[in-house]
């Protein structure tokens, strides 16, 4: 079992890394369809909030300016709370992601690669190694910004059946498979002894649970925790399957593309948001929400209130009645924190590609004076693979950095800081921002200043003993 | 926490190209480049915070616009507080961790002749720091409310005190006692100038 299992991931993973979730037949195609679908379908999420910023204050054209007036300070009073609200999920993804990789070897071993970075880095030059790791990085953005585009070509020709069982398959591959190669991981390092009927059991139930909790209703603590484990799954896997160099390069790459998609006229995520305007599309999180595929980290109830707001005025009749369960389910959710939570099935394969359509979905949620909502019901969505990058990062720093602790301490405080700007940003802006730039910036590098900059003088420091 | 962060950073910086720019090899050298290391440090520390209390001071003119009834909800001497707390914080950290996580694994403390308590004063030494960093926090936000530079002074001063007193390590007499006793110093003075008195700190003991 335990040579069985470490071959596994690695069989899996290369064909995993063309059909992502898909363990047994992938069809790439699927996979972008999914993806874009899902990309599209956060953007169409993105967009209610969106329009419903427009919507309120365009109605009450007389209280519009003390609308403005307490938009922004109750953005601002609230801004803090929604900072800490999104600090807690990414700090404990990026604790579960680096108490995991300080512990379990597994995860630090280099057991090959993913098909997606053909080319090995144990060259026997630098100049090798470093055309390698960027051409690793080059097929990787490729393939994830041809995936985006599929999903905007998908969008438009409304393929959603297809997306949703796609995204069905992925998050069981995810729940069931990897999290069964986890918890192995996790026994072999504390030799914990563990028959097969206790783990198909716990493994069963685990999976079970957390599609229930994904995809259709479920307390909204758990559906966190599932989006919170589903995260560091992925960013584990990340870190175990991308080597070195090409890790850091697709670190750079992936947020310069955020930074693009999201905030060109011509990127897809850009292109995705208006053909979801023209449709006039509120009822999206409905079928997010259904289909389970893509939850962004939602601190308010905004989406009520656009899917109200939304069924009004929608289109598509079919979707209204879906809307209004919608809505109910949203209501039902605990109105500080509801979440979506992105799904990161697909991440395996292309996590980049999901990932700007999520930085996307950072947005700021109105203040509807309109309503007797709660002031409480109000924040910020974060896409799953925003929680996945910083938690490679994160991962990354704490695996291979010489400076150990001091790094990872650095990389956290600075992802978090630039977590704090984007959000501050996203504030000012009130429209849907990529939330990677800053913070992998900051990261990255704190990450190469501190490895070689700060922990020579800190360990001379720590030698004699001197204090600063 | 970021701040102090990049204040290392920058010090760290320079260090280091003091240090690949000489000898390697001369030990006096190097312990000297250290020193110089540790006192810019301590200087570029203080020149961070000074500019982190300009942040906060148009942070803070920020939310008192923008609240309703003109006073601002955070008062600055509670920023000064959680600024202090923050550069403690992180100087603790990025001083202790490491050795925490070699304390966990297998080792004897001074084997080659080196101090045996080197864990013990080392977390010592790390907790007063902490501490005196919140002191200095607010002595320094204080000071720069009020105008009153030889506040400011004496919290640089102070610093650079507490550093250069670890120079005499591992002549642990010299670098803990005076730093403690500086601490207890700040400390007194913080709270005085936070509005506390004898009389409160009577009342808050005994639970009125």
């Amino acid at each position: 079992m335990t040579e069985l299992s470490a071959h596994l991931p690695q069989f899996q993973h290369g064909q995993l890394t063309e059909n992502f979730p898909d363990n047994h037949l992938s069809n790439t195609n699927d996979n972008s369809e999914r993806r874009r679908h899902d990309n599209s379908e956060r953007r169409r999420n993105d967009n209610p909030e969106s329009e419903t910023n427009g919507q309120p204050q365009n109605n009450i054209q007389q209280v519009v300016e003390q609308d403005e007036e307490d938009d922004e300070e109750l953005t601002l009073k609230y801004g803090a709370k929604h900072v800490i609200m999104l600090f807690v999920p990414v700090t404990l993804c990026m604790v579960v992601v680096v108490a995991t990789i300080k512990s379990v070897s597994f995860y630090t071993r280099k057991d090959g690669q993913l098909i997606y970075t053909p080319f090995t880095e144990e060259t026997e030059t630098v100049g090798q190694r470093a055309l390698n790791s960027i051409l690793n990085a080059a097929i990787m953005i490729s393939v994830i910004i041809v995936m985006t585009i599929l999903l905007v070509v998908l969008y438009k020709y409304r393929c959603y059946k297809v997306i949703h069982g796609w995204l069905i398959i992925s998050s069981l591959l995810l729940l069931f498979f990897f999290s069964f190669i986890y918890l192995g991981e996790v026994f072999k390092t504390y030799n914990v002894a563990m028959d097969y009927i206790t783990v198909a059991l716990m493994i069963w139930n685990f999976g079970v649970v957390g599609m229930i909790c994904i995809h259709w209703k479920g307390p909204l603590r758990l559906q966190q925790a599932y989006l919170i484990m589903i995260s560091a799954l992925m960013a584990l896997v990340f870190i175990k399957y991308l080597p070195e160099w090409t890790a850091w390069l697709i670190l750079a790459v992936i947020s310069v593309y955020d930074l693009v998609a999201v905030l060109c006229p011509k990127g897809p995520l850009r292109m995705l948001v208006e053909t979801a305007q023209e449709r006039n599309e509120t009822l999206f999180p409905a079928l997010i929400y259904s289909s389970t595929m893509i939850w962004l980290v939602n601190m308010a109830e905004e989406d009520p209130e656009a899917q109200r707001k939304a069924s009004k005025n929608s289109t598509y009749d079919k979707q209204a009645p879906a809307n209004q369960t919608q809505n109910e389910d949203a209501e039902a959710d605990d109105g500080g924190f509801s979440q979506e939570w992105q799904q990161q099935r697909d991440n395996r394969i292309g996590p980049i590609e999901s990932t700007p359509e999520s930085r996307a979905a950072v947005q700021a949620l109105p203040s509807n004076s309109q309503t007797s909502e709660d002031p409480e019901e109000r924040g910020v969505k974060l896409g799953l693979g925003d929680f996945i990058f910083y938690s490679v990062l994160v991962g990354k720093a704490s695996a291979t950095a010489s400076g150990d602790w001091n790094t990872t301490l650095a990389c956290f405080v600075a992802i978090l800081i630039g977590l704090c700007l984007t959000l501050l940003l996203l504030a000012i802006f009130k429209k849907a921002l990529p939330a990677l730039p800053i913070s992998i910036t900051f990261g990255l590098v704190f990450y190469f200043a501190t490895d070689n900059l700060v922990q020579p003088f800190m360990d001379q420091l720590a030698f004699h003993q001197f204090y600063i | 926490a970021f701040f102090w962060l990049v204040s290392l950073l920058l010090s760290s910086l320079i260090w280091f190209i003091a240090v690949k720019a000489s000898d390697p090899r001369d030990e006096p050298l190097q312990k000297g480049l250290l020193i110089f290391g540790v006192t810019f440090s301590v200087l570029l520390q203080e020149a961070f915070r000074f500019l982190y209390y300009k942040l906060l001071r148009k942070a803070i003119k920020g939310l008192v616009a923008l609240s309703e009834d003109g006073c601002s909800p955070i008062s600055i001497q509670q920023v000064a507080y959680v600024a202090g707390v923050g550069f403690g914080l992180m100087s603790g950290a990025f001083s202790m961790i490491n050795l925490l996580a070699d304390a966990l694994g297998p080792g004897t403390v001074g084997i080659h002749g080196d101090s045996q308590l080197y864990f013990l004063t080392s977390a010592f030494m790390t907790m007063v720091l902490i501490f005196l960093h919140t002191f200095w926090a607010i002595l320094f936000f204080h000071g720069c409310e009020h105008r009153r530079w030889w506040e400011i002074t004496a919290v640089v001063v102070m610093h650079l005190v507490v550093s250069g007193s670890t120079f005499c390590n591992t002549l642990y007499m010299g670098s803990l006692v005076p730093s403690y006793l500086l601490m207890a110093t700040a400390a007194t003075w913080a709270y005085l100038l936070s509005g506390g008195s004898a009389q409160n700190l009577r009342r808050f003991l005994l639970c009125k």
